[in-house]
């Protein structure tokens, strides 16, 4: 919060357009079928819009979120997506936070190396959002589950 | 109750008509057939030993008269609410009646309960069986856009061309798969261009599905370029990490049209050579 009254002293203008970004902010979508992969893809690229993320960014983040959901969908037998827009020093961002009740990952490091699948994917899915994003970590629970939070700041 | 069949049917087309002044939609006559099937279906319901509350979803005659009600609405374009309402409003027309023939406040009174409940069940039914009739439509129309969303197109002698919308699923790459392997076939194609111009994400599944249609287009014995590849695009597939170093790419479908040209007339002897068949 305090971060939030130091955007306001900066600049006024800077404060309302984030206060618009915070709308979308707060976006859920739930993945139990395939079809749902497109809801995320249009509800992300709709917030890095709000955000106000360049083409090449909208790109990276929408792509790492379809990567991220497909993982909760195939591996996760599904799973719900949340959106926010978090802020620091001033900054703003763009949140996924991708959780499933799978199976967990038994090698996080493993499955973040290229060409690691256990499926019949190319492998890159997990390790290829990780350098799509700013900052990327994986909490997860042999048998309890998975849950992916990565994020992308807008540059400045 | 049973003699005033007629009169109920035409109360209940009245009410709808009124309403329909606002939304528009069905023709009177077609209000009219349903209200009498209906109204029957009712009057036979009410005849039935089911409990009141279960005769709407249990008898089978009015369960039809609703049904079809319910999604000829849906098929044709009306709201939920003018649906609902239509359905409603023969509570109304039912009450109505009830009030003209009876003067006892007690009778009155538990006749309004089990209409009520009646039109209740009757409710719930038309907006289940409304929802139902939408999301067949929802199912056939994406079905439609599967058929649609695939053409393969032939863009100069021996040259075919993919445009690919939207998003590539297992599904859609099937659907394209087959189109363009019957194609080449077909046209005795050597170069199938696929542009992804109109695919707006590229992850990891999509470059995969695109792979595989490429691998299968070569073991037919042609060469297959991709084009329409986007700066950005082109940035988030390296950063992916996915290697389409062996796929020849290009950035545009003008780009991969002169290069599938060459290609087709690389072997001839010279352009202006008699064809020899």
């Amino acid at each position: 919060m305090t971060q939030l009254a130091n955007t306001s002293t900066t600049s006024h203008a800077a404060r309302t357009d984030t206060d618009a970004a915070a709308e979308p902010g707060t976006t859920r979508v739930v993945l139990t079928t395939e079809e749902d992969l497109l809801t995320v893809r249009h509800a992300v690229r709709a917030a890095t819009l709000a955000v106000g993320f360049g083409i090449v960014d909208q790109t990276r983040v929408v792509t790492a979120a379809s990567e991220l959901a497909r993982n909760a969908y195939i591996h996760g037998g599904g799973g719900v997506l949340t959106i926010d827009c978090p802020r620091r020093h001033g900054g703003k961002g763009l949140r996924l936070t991708i959780r499933d009740e799978g199976p967990g990952i038994p090698d996080v490091d493993a499955a973040l190396v290229d060409g690691f699948t256990t499926g019949a994917g190319l492998g890159h899915g997990l390790g290829g959002a990780r350098r799509l994003m700013d900052e990327f970590e994986v909490r997860t629970v042999p048998g309890g589950g998975t849950t992916v939070v990565a994020t992308r700041w807008v540059p400045r | 109750m049973r003699g005033r069949v007629e009169e109920i049917a035409d109360r209940w087309v009245r009410l709808q008509v009124q309403q329909a002044a606002l939304s528009g939609g069905t023709s009177e006559s077609e209000l009219r057939e349903e209200a009498d099937t209906l109204v029957a279906a009712l009057v036979t319901g009410l005849d039935s030993a089911l409990p009141i509350d279960r005769v709407a979803t249990s008898h089978a005659e009015l369960n039809r008269a609703v049904t079809d009600l319910s999604l000829n609405r849906a098929r044709g374009g009306e709201s939920p609410t003018a649906t609902a309402m239509a359905v409603l409003a023969l509570k109304e027309a039912l009450l109505e009646a009830v009030q003209e023939s009876t003067q006892d406040s007690g009778e009155l009174f538990s006749a309004a309960l089990l209409i009520n409940r009646l039109l209740d069940g009757a409710g719930a039914l038309s907006f289940d069986t409304y929802v139902e009739g939408r999301e067949e439509i929802i199912r056939r129309q994406s079905r439609q856009l599967l058929e649609l969303s695939t053409p393969v197109v032939r863009l100069w002698r021996q040259v075919l061309g993919v445009p690919l919308i939207g998003t590539l699923d297992t599904a859609r790459t099937q659907v394209v798969m087959e189109n363009l392997l019957q194609a080449i076939q077909d046209q005795e194609a050597t170069v199938a261009i696929i542009d992804i111009t109109g695919v707006p994400t590229v992850d990891t599944a999509v470059a995969q599905h695109l792979m595989q249609t490429v691998n299968a287009v070569r073991l037919m014995g042609a060469d297959c370029i991709i084009s329409g590849i986007r700066p950005p695009i082109a940035q988030t597939i390296a950063q992916l990490g996915i290697d389409l170093s062996t796929i020849m790419t290009r950035a545009t479908l003008s780009d991969a049209l002169s290069e599938a040209i060459k290609l087709t007339a690389g072997p001839l002897p010279t352009p202006d050579a008699p064809a020899s068949r």
